[in-house]
């Protein structure tokens, strides 16, 4: 008798769920929010749900309900919540994946389910290339494309040497293997530590060692930070210029480390001082609403919401139809803070790239000041794999 | 620092006979308490003394409670008890501190120091083994010299012969977990600025430490530091020359992968080959 | 007998009825609860029966799954041939780490299973070939599994056979050895049974059965990496067992339901005051799981099987 109970019980609680109104929009958010690295996800989320306050609640005139879920920085834990929202929600979108391992163990379910994965930042390369996916579309750049602008301007400076460390994940090889295609001198070495490591002592041991004319790494969230710390701490910054790629010492790296990163060199898709009025409206909201300078990933995650605002537009309200919104999507008819966006066929985008050092600004604060640019309209070089028209 | 928190482990379970799966969390709280403390005091010295004072306190007070009910119970309830207080501390911290608290370094030791002309080493790292050293002398003198040391000592290596002697057993537990709980804190609040001050980072260590006691001895201190350096050593050299060594055999990406991944493999066939030899490691305190 | 038949109804038409009212997440959802019961169930043989404390049982049921995948992975698709093949896997593994885990006792057992559990995370974490970190990605399921409902009654199957097996070797001639080497070692050992290959023969039965649930976990989820092995998992595992309760039959089995089950309730169905009490506690419900965990070592050590034993009169377990 207790069994039956339970079992209605249990049963009702299942059925319960299923008031699916389609006239609402709902969007699966997985994100890496607590850990070393939870600013990341925790900028693009703030940037990607300002963006639906600034539109009032909805985006492309649907009100829209965001489940927001925390990978905790686990590729299995960002799977199940992953599918939680595909199968159980039943979401219209999936977005949110800071991390490309962690992604490419979750975007899966979403493809055989037919929703829309757009990503806020993780674009690896074998999605570009030879894995392209009609249903996987990326708002931030592909994975080697920060790199490769950093390999070319080492080549600009004339650095006769250079020392490249990366995580030994997907984003870490794509990573090394951009800044090499554009980095015409010599590869002092080429390290990959593990995933998450804190402690660089003996890495730095090497490089000391090793004495480059320059130092390149590709270290997101907690690494960075405790890397450039221990090689501040170690005294090898006096000897050696450190280049970064864009998010290697944007705002969530400049609060923790501070003034050891004046004077650093990065590349990236953008900077706090592009000038295009959609850049100014946002920078300025954020600033309000947050209380703190918007980092790369912000913009990223504001471009994603805007995306799809755009992609809802443009079907009308009507995302039952996939295929409609995908076409809708790839249009990308909207006002990035990056100025001009396109889609290449691969659903990566064409744009160009920065010049940014670390500087004051005019109150004071540490900032990415854009001071060139190193590419124009500048895709991918997985394209041609892509299968995709 | 490795050292530390074996010390605090090996004495508490060859005292009380007790595995303490929780010692992790005593340390990642004295990382969170330290984070705290000097954030209000604005000294780092003064944050750090009060944090360790604060874990050995929050330390006695577990035991009091919950883990002196669990004394006599076998060491699989002891093992699941000490789990799920891991668990429960670590959720703990997620709620009072939120996932991380960043711990930065002492301004003025975050240079470097030159030891020698060109060799310049952190300064905050030789402050580590400064203390780590300070720390093995005067638990080395408490516990060689003094009478407490020496009820300790008869604790460790035989518990009913001393309880036959009259020694005040509750009273001795009680101190020498707050000691360890106190060991625990300044491991934790001094490698706080190195790593991150995040939850769970008691786990890591806790696995190392356990290792440590495993192949010094349980119950003897000398071990845990013999042990703590055996460990330490092995596992330095190993991330930075074992992918040198086989970098010169294998592409950047394999041995970039395997170095470290051997490397830590190897402290564990360490712990296994000197387990096979010595089934109670190298300085066993019990007879 | 007439809740068993009930219970065995239900269990047989619940995937249809979920199908029937488009709810296939929670077919899935169950054969993911069944195939921790019966990883938990194998880790109560040799814990519970066995009395052996293997912080390292997790690295058995981590085996099952990086075969089984491989081997999907490398075109051999048939699970008859990579189920097989991970049970194997397991088994050797078991055998090996018991073979020289075995000699230890006490503590020293426990940390040298953590530590081959350790050795073969870490092992596995530098496989760069079968996606090292970031976990491999099956294709597909062994077999075309696809079909949510055709797997769960697998599961089902899978799961009903070996918890029939643990019963009869539980109280043959064998199970009731292992309890008696449990109790008491040194008599035992008096009244002549050779303890150690007693010992290790548990251990690498459970060894395999854990090897078998990693292969229907990966092949579920169609994603396996390192974490699987990583020692918490084994802290998991030994949660559902206690909590279901040690060395009873079911232990396992209601252990893993009833932690998975309280996991996805608190996650997905928030309760309004506790909502207003503590608000986010739903991120927090590890901080719950704890808790009842000190509680049941405290309180309950025979874990909820025993509660339930302990209300009706003369249960039936095989716990002596």
């Amino acid at each position: 008798m207790k069994t039956l109970k339970t079992l209605l019980v249990a049963t009702s609680f299942v059925l319960a769920n299923q008031a699916h109104s389609a006239d609402k929009l709902k969007i699966g958010f997985v994100s890496t929010l607590s850990g070393p690295s939870a600013a990341l996800g925790v900028d693009i989320r703030d940037a990607f749900q300002l963006a639906i306050k600034m539109n009032g609640g909805r985006l492309g005139g649907l009100p829209v309900e965001v489940l927001v879920g925390d990978d905790q920085f686990k590729p299995e834990l960002g799977r199940q919540i992953a599918e939680k929202y595909v199968k159980l929600d039943k979401v219209n979108f999936l977005t949110g994946f800071v991390f490309s391992n962690i992604m490419l163990a979750s975007v899966p379910v979403a493809f055989e389910n037919k929703v829309i994965y757009v990503s806020p930042n993780a674009a690896p390369s074998p999605l570009a290339g030879k894995d392209c996916n009609p249903y996987f579309f990326v708002a931030s750049w592909p994975n080697d494309a920060y790199h490769e602008a950093a390999g070319q301007h080492a080549t600009n400076k004339g650095y006769k040497s250079a020392y490249l460390i990366a995580p030994n994940y997907q984003a870490g090889k794509d990573s090394l293997a951009g800044f090499k295609r554009f980095y015409k001198g010599q590869i002092a070495a080429e390290v990959y530590t593990q995933l998450g490591q804190l402690d660089y002592s003996a890495e730095l041991a090497q490089v000391r060692a090793a004495k480059p004319a320059a130092l390149y790494i590709f270290l997101p969230g907690g690494m960075g930070i405790n890397f450039i710390k221990q090689f501040v701490a170690a005294g090898l910054s006096q000897d050696i210029p450190l280049i970064v790629p864009g998010f290697g010492d944007d705002q969530d790296i400049i609060r923790p480390v501070g003034e050891a990163l004046l004077g650093t060199f990065d590349t990236a898709h953008w900077a706090l001082d592009l000038d295009n009025p959609a850049n100014k409206k946002f920078v300025a909201a954020f600033e309000k609403e947050y209380k703190r300078l918007p980092s790369v990933f912000a913009a990223q995650g504001y471009d994603t919401a805007q995306l799809i605002d755009s992609a809802v537009r443009g079907v009308k309200g009507k995302v039952e139809d996939v295929e409609a919104v995908r076409k809708a999507m790839k249009a990308a008819k909207f006002d990035s803070v990056r100025g001009a966006f396109k889609f290449n066929r691969n659903q990566y985008p064409i744009q160009n790239y920065y010049l940014r050092v670390v500087a004051k600004d005019a109150q004071g604060r540490l900032v990415n000041k854009s001071i060139g640019t190193v590419f124009k309209d500048r895709g991918d070089a997985y394209v041609q794999d892509c299968a995709m028209k | 620092m490795l050292f530390l928190l074996a010390a605090g482990l090996t004495l508490v379970f060859g005292i009380m006979d007790m595995i303490n799966l929780a010692h992790g969390s005593l340390y990642m709280l004295g990382a969170f308490l330290a984070s705290t403390f000097v954030a209000l005091t604005g000294s780092f010295t003064a944050g750090v003394l009060l944090a360790v004072a604060a874990t050995a306190v929050l330390g006695m007070i577990l035991e009091t409670t919950i883990l002196r009910s669990l004394y006599a119970r076998d060491h699989l309830s002891q093992v699941l008890a000490t789990f799920a207080l891991i668990l429960i501390l670590n959720e703990v911290v997620r709620l009072v501190w939120g996932s991380d608290a960043p711990l930065p370094m002492p301004g003025a030791l975050s240079g470097p120091v030159e030891l020698l002309p060109g060799l310049r080493y952190p300064a905050y790292r030789l402050l580590i083994i400064g203390v780590g050293f300070f720390m093995a002398l005067l638990l080395y003198f408490l516990v060689a010299r003094t009478r407490i040391g020496m009820l300790v000592r008869a604790g460790a290596s035989n518990r009913e012969m001393a309880l036959a002697m009259g020694v005040n057993i509750r009273l001795l537990f009680t101190l020498v977990f707050g000691a360890g709980a106190a060991l625990c804190a300044v491991a934790g609040a001094l490698l706080a600025p190195l790593l991150a001050v995040q939850v769970g980072m008691g786990e890591n260590i806790l696995i190392l430490a356990f290792v440590v006691i495993v192949i010094g001895g349980i119950g003897s201190i000398r071990g845990a530091l013999v042990g703590a350096i055996l460990v330490g050593v092995v596992d330095t050299i190993g991330r930075a020359f074992l992918p040198l060594a086989f970098g010169l055999f294998f592409q950047p990406r394999v041995a970039s992968a395997a170095g470290p991944a051997i490397a830590s493999v190897t402290i564990y066939l360490l712990m296994a080959g000197i387990l096979y030899f010595r089934p109670k490691g190298l300085f066993p305190a019990r007879g | 007998m007439k809740k068993n038949i009930f219970l065995t109804v239900v269990f047989l038409i619940f995937p249809l009825v979920m199908q029937a009212s488009d709810n296939l997440f929670y077919v899935s959802f169950a054969s993911r609860v069944m195939i921790y019961a019966l990883a938990a169930t194998s880790l109560n043989l040799v814990l519970g029966y066995g009395g052996m404390i293997s912080f390292g049982h997790a690295a058995f049921v981590g085996t099952g799954a990086y075969v089984a995948s491989i081997c999907v992975a490398e075109g051999v698709k048939s699970a008859w041939l990579g189920w097989p093949a991970a049970v194997a896997a397991a088994a050797l593994a078991a055998l090996v780490i018991g073979a020289v885990s075995l000699r230890t006792r006490g503590v020293y057992f426990i940390m040298i299973t953590l530590a081959f559990a350790q050795m073969a995370f870490y092992l596995v974490s530098s496989m760069k070939a079968y996606g090292g970190d970031e976990g491999l990605t099956l294709p597909s399921r062994a077999s075309d599994l696809g079909n949510e409902v055709v797997f769960y009654y697998v599961v089902l199957f899978l799961l009903s056979a070996s918890l029939l097996l643990l019963h009869r070797l539980a109280n043959s001639r064998f199970g009731r050895a292992i309890v008696a080497i449990r109790e008491n070692e040194t008599r035992a050992e008096a009244v002549g049974l050779p303890v150690f290959r007693y010992q290790l023969a548990c251990f690498v039965i459970g060894g395999a059965v854990a090897g078998l649930a990693g292969a229907l976990l990966a092949n579920h989820g169609k994603y396996v990496n390192p974490n699987v092995l990583h020692w918490s998992q084994s802290g998991e595992l030994m949660i559902m067992v206690i909590l279901g309760g040690v060395g009873r039959l079911w232990g396992g089995a209601i252990g893993a339901a009833v932690l998975l089950g309280l996991e996805h309730l608190i996650a997905d169905y928030p309760i309004a005051w506790l909502e207003r009490l503590a608000p986010n506690y739903q991120d927090h419900a590890s901080l719950g799981v704890g808790l009842v965990l000190l509680a049941i070592v405290l309180f309950a050590p025979q874990g909820l099987a025993g509660l339930a034993d302990r209300k009706t009169r003369g249960g039936n377990s095989a716990a002596a």
